[in-house]
């Protein structure tokens, strides 16, 4: 653990950082622009020059390993005027267009400009060196090659994180710039990380791009519920509208990175199939409902299946899309309210989903492990074994918690099933199974919700409420709190508190909070093991 | 000096053949270091020898060999520096193509000193008849089991490849030259860690120019203190001088290091052509500081040059005479910068640019006098500041040419453009 000085201040810090990452620790950003933690050192935009004592020559800080007794000077004069020079030669050529350009709000030149620009323009616009613009790379990402600043963060990301190797340098000197190997198309599954990774406006999401500016956007951190992964990410949204999900650093889980079949999930919470109110069967069709009447209606419809067929003729199915905490009150109101046991998780996928060894994996549930965890799913075929009951008669009564059991099952077997079934439905968006619900209950889609998830490696994670459910939908926890007092039970209060109850009747969750689980989460006690509780 | 070494080829005619070659003592070097030396003795006696190195920064060669790990496990391999493209530098080109083996044979002494087993000769791509020798010269020395299996039935081997270069200055920095060799962009590598820690292919790796290699035999052969006995103690040798530009007979000249610039000119190089004056040189290709004619009695070695604040660099001698514009001069030089700056550091990959833009500006006319100062402060900021020193490069000989000629510079601002140019229009115009 080498101390050192920076700017005066007195460091501890691990051994093998670099200066950038040792300033970072006390507060202090030295400004860079081809370092990335999650990449290899390129050293080559120069503008992380620092002042090292005893060290003739500026050092770029990205390539200095810390030392004991090291003093590092980032805010001498020597440092400020390299740092300034080096924003002076990154800005001769590019076009200044911020005005039109999608990164303006988040473009490292703008910010740094600010701290250390030479407010001067030397550069006649016509005597700049002109390049591409709008060269397209890929099905997610275009370049303009003007105000690129050849930093290499992209290439290294192609060569290192996902070994594709499709983005290369091109041509020298002030006519270098970015461009695809002949014959390749920038197409791998996380192509959109280079965007992410470009400090400035040269790499663009095609998905994103002039759909909004980004200081009109609210941020919030959340959890990628694409698959069993559960990659950290901040939604981006606006007035209850999501223009993108981006990774969140989590090095237990995504590093710095997430695929692109998550970035563009936040379109699956979007779509004109979102359930709005609660609905009651009225014959052949729905009657819009209140959701005391839905709540009521569904008590009803619970109870003379009860009464009727006994406790054990009213099951549930629990989607593994279903929050830890939506799965543990939906069955534990059949436990205590109901006196039932059926409650059974599902976790389906497409047999063919696309995975990889890296982050895209092959369950595209977000909770399967939570479900694990909580009982619902032990061998698999529990949701199969109800839909059988249902078949034979036995099961009256079905609530679906955020499964779509057509898709699933097929058709034909949901007809045979739950023809004759009074169905509860909490989901939130209309699929093939809603055709079979009596009652339906419209709940909060995962950026809409508070929550964990628990994910494939049996991490706990939070999703986190970026903004309230579209019309009269509620969170999933609100909607079977409102059900349980319907059926005498206790009302919730809060996502904290549900979560307190659950790690009460939960071994797997001993001695966690909601608060516990933080922006970065934590491992399930013996996490790893599917077989908890 | 009585014979050539690195020239030999003027005195023996063909030496270049490996016949010829052998019967002038040709491999005698070789054998002893092999047969009777151990490695480290041989690092000693180049070492003793004070070799320093010749592609231009004048780092001991021995000295650089001994920074090759003790302990590593990994293969050691020899990068012999022959992408010779400095402007006014055709020294090593002399050597590969009219005294082959002489490079061959100091290739071979220095891999067995650093303990490799493989060579490889980085030649400059347009240099296609120097790699044609240098293969024909291979294919001859590895009949005669010079290169290979058991040399000398030492139980020593080593391959030796030609490798032909890409096509860029930047491929004769040293990182450069590496990563270009293992089939990437040319892309100078930061430093540390260096290539004698982790170069080749992740390995300890030795680059030398050569001319260095070159000079190694010698030192086998004749004893170290022969080699000092030539030059300045403090960078001794034979020396290949190279003079182009305004002078009677440019050519190469091979003369104890230390010579004085003013002799190798006026003597050797028969002073500037036409009887006209001399107005500038640049005395170490166009890396370095111009020097002014009351400057050019210095001597070319390391040490003497550094003393006046230039360098000795490849000794590749740039004669100017009084009329040659000197705007026009760096133009030509910035516009050679800014061609070959790999891009990748970006005061040189925009400060390069920047500065051709300029020059053309003021040689054009449509300079501005506030343009001189903002040219010297692009090379201040450019310099010390990059992964290799191709900035400097570009900076030093430019801020060399604003201070000793200032004069000029402005003369373009407030005539327009280039008044030596206008000069000789006039009596056409009239």
């Amino acid at each position: 653990m080498p101390t050192l000085e920076i700017d005066g201040q007195e460091v501890t810090v691990e051994d093998g950082l670099n200066v950038i990452q040792a300033a970072e620790q006390v507060g202090i950003e030295v400004p860079h622009y081809c370092y990335h933690p999650g990449l290899s050192i390129s050293g080559n935009c120069r503008m992380c020059l620092v002042e090292i004592e005893n060290i003739p020559k500026l050092q770029i800080g990205c390539n200095t390993r810390v030392a004991d007794g090291m003093v590092v000077k980032t805010t001498s004069e020597r440092a400020k005027h390299a740092q300034a020079a080096v924003l002076e030669f990154l800005l001769i050529n590019h076009p200044i267009d911020c005005p039109i350009c999608d990164q303006a709000g988040e473009c490292k030149l703008q910010d740094y400009y600010m701290l250390y620009g030479a407010y001067k323009s030397e550069m006649q616009l016509e005597a700049k060196v002109q390049k591409g613009k709008v060269v397209d790379l890929g099905p997610e990402v275009v370049l303009d090659e003007e105000r690129c600043i050849l930093c290499a963060r992209c290439t290294r990301f192609c060569d290192e994180i996902t070994q594709t190797g499709e983005l290369g340098i091109f041509e020298r000197g002030d006519h270098s710039r970015i461009s695809l190997f002949p014959g390749k198309q920038l197409d791998n599954p996380y192509s959109g990380n280079v965007v992410d990774v470009c400090p400035v406006g040269a790499l663009t999401s095609k998905d994103f791009r002039f759909k909004a500016r980004v200081w009109y956007l609210e941020k919030t951190p959340s959890t990628c519920t694409r698959c069993a992964t559960g990659c950290n990410i901040d939604i981006y949204h606006r007035q209850g509208e999501i223009f993108r999900f981006r990774p969140r650093q989590n090095p237990d889980v995504n590093e710095y990175w997430m695929c692109d079949e998550g970035r563009h999930w936040y379109k699956s919470f979007q779509q004109d199939s979102r359930i709005p109110t609660p609905l009651v069967r009225d014959g052949s069709s729905f009657a819009v409902a209140s959701w005391d009447g839905a709540g009521t209606a569904a008590a009803q419809a619970v109870r003379r299946t009860q009464d009727e067929y006994g406790a054990e003729a009213v099951a549930a199915i629990v989607g593994a899309k279903a929050t830890n905490e939506e799965a543990f009150l939906l069955s534990r109101l059949l436990r205590e309210q109901i006196g039932s046991t059926q409650t059974a998780g599902l976790a389906w996928s497409p047999a063919d989903a696309f995975h990889d060894d890296f982050l895209i994996h092959a369950d595209k549930n977000p909770n399967t492990h939570g479900l694990k965890s909580l009982g619902l799913l032990n061998g698999g075929g529990e949701a199969e074994a109800i839909l059988s009951a249902a078949e034979q008669g036995q099961v009256k009564a079905l609530f679906v918690l955020g499964a779509d059991l057509v898709t699933a099952f097929g058709q034909e077997r949901i007809e045979r099933a739950l023809g004759e079934t009074r169905v509860i439905l909490l989901d939130t968006d209309y699929n093939g199974t809603t055709e079979y619900a009596d009652i339906v209950l419209p709940i909060a889609a995962a950026p809409e919700t508070d929550g964990t998830c628990t994910n494939q490696a049996g991490r706990v994670q939070r999703l986190s409420q970026a903004f309230p459910p579209p019309g009269e939908a509620k969170a999933g926890w609100e909607a079977l709190a409102l059900l349980s007092t319907h059926l005498d039970g206790p009302d919730s209060v809060s996502i904290t508190d549900v979560f307190g109850e659950l790690t009460q009747s939960v071994p797997a969750f001993t001695g966690l909070t909601y608060g516990k689980i933080g922006l970065q989460g934590v491992p399930l006690a013996g996490a790893g093991s599917s077989a908890d509780s | 000096m009585a014979e050539n070494v690195l020239l030999r080829h003027e005195d023996v005619p063909d030496i270049h053949k490996l016949d010829v070659y052998l019967a002038h003592d040709g491999y005698v070097a070789a054998r002893k270091a092999l047969t009777t030396l151990k490695p480290e003795e041989v690092t000693a006696l180049v070492k003793e020898s004070n070799l320093r190195g010749r592609g231009g920064a004048g780092f001991p060669a021995g000295v650089k060999w001994g920074f090759l790990p003790k302990d590593s496990d990994k293969p050691v391999y020899l990068c012999c520096n022959a992408d010779e493209s400095e402007p006014g530098t055709f020294k090593d080109r002399a050597i590969i193509e009219k005294n082959t083996h002489i490079l061959l044979e100091g290739i071979l002494i220095t891999c067995y000193a650093i303990n490799a087993h493989m060579a490889y000769i980085y030649i400059r791509g347009e240099f296609a008849y120097g790699a044609k020798c240098l293969e024909r010269a291979l294919a001859e020395a590895y009949d005669q089991g010079l290169f290979g299996k058991d040399i000398f039935g030492t139980g020593f081997d080593l391959e030796v490849y030609v490798h032909r270069g890409a096509g860029a200055y930047i491929c004769g920095e040293e990182t450069g030259l590496i990563q270009s060799i293992e089939g990437k962009r040319a892309y100078p590598r930061i430093k540390p860690p260096f290539p004698a820690v982790y170069g080749l292919f992740g390995c300890p790796t030795i680059v030398n120019n050569v001319e260095t290699l070159a000079c190694v035999s010698s030192i086998i052969k004749n004893g170290p203190d022969w080699f000092r006995s030539i030059g300045p103690e403090s960078g001794p040798g034979p020396k290949i001088y190279g003079v182009s530009g305004h002078v009677e007979q440019p050519g190469m000249f091979e003369l104890p290091m230390g010579m004085p610039l003013r002799e190798v000119i006026y003597d050797y190089a028969g002073g500037i052509k036409d009887g006209k004056q001399l107005k500038a040189v640049m005395p170490a290709g166009s890396s370095f500081p111009v020097l002014t004619p009351d400057e050019i009695d210095v001597h070319m070695d390391f040490d003497s040059m550094r003393a006046i604040g230039a360098f000795l660099g490849t000794a590749g001698i740039i004669v100017m005479d009084e009329d040659t514009c000197m705007v026009r001069a760096l133009e030509i030089i910035d516009r050679f910068y800014h061609h070959e700056s790999c891009g990748q550091c970006s005061p040189c990959r925009e400060g390069t640019g920047w500065l051709h833009k300029l020059l053309v500006r003021l040689e054009e006319g449509n300079g501005k006098a506030e343009d001189i100062d903002l040219i010297d402060r692009i090379c201040t900021n450019m310099m010390g500041n990059t992964v290799c020193v191709l900035a400097d490069a570009a900076a030093m000989p430019t801020q060399s040419y604003l201070t000793k000629f200032r004069a000029e510079f402005v003369a373009h601002v407030t005539a327009g453009g280039c008044p030596l140019k206008k000069a000789a229009a006039q009596p056409e115009a009239a």
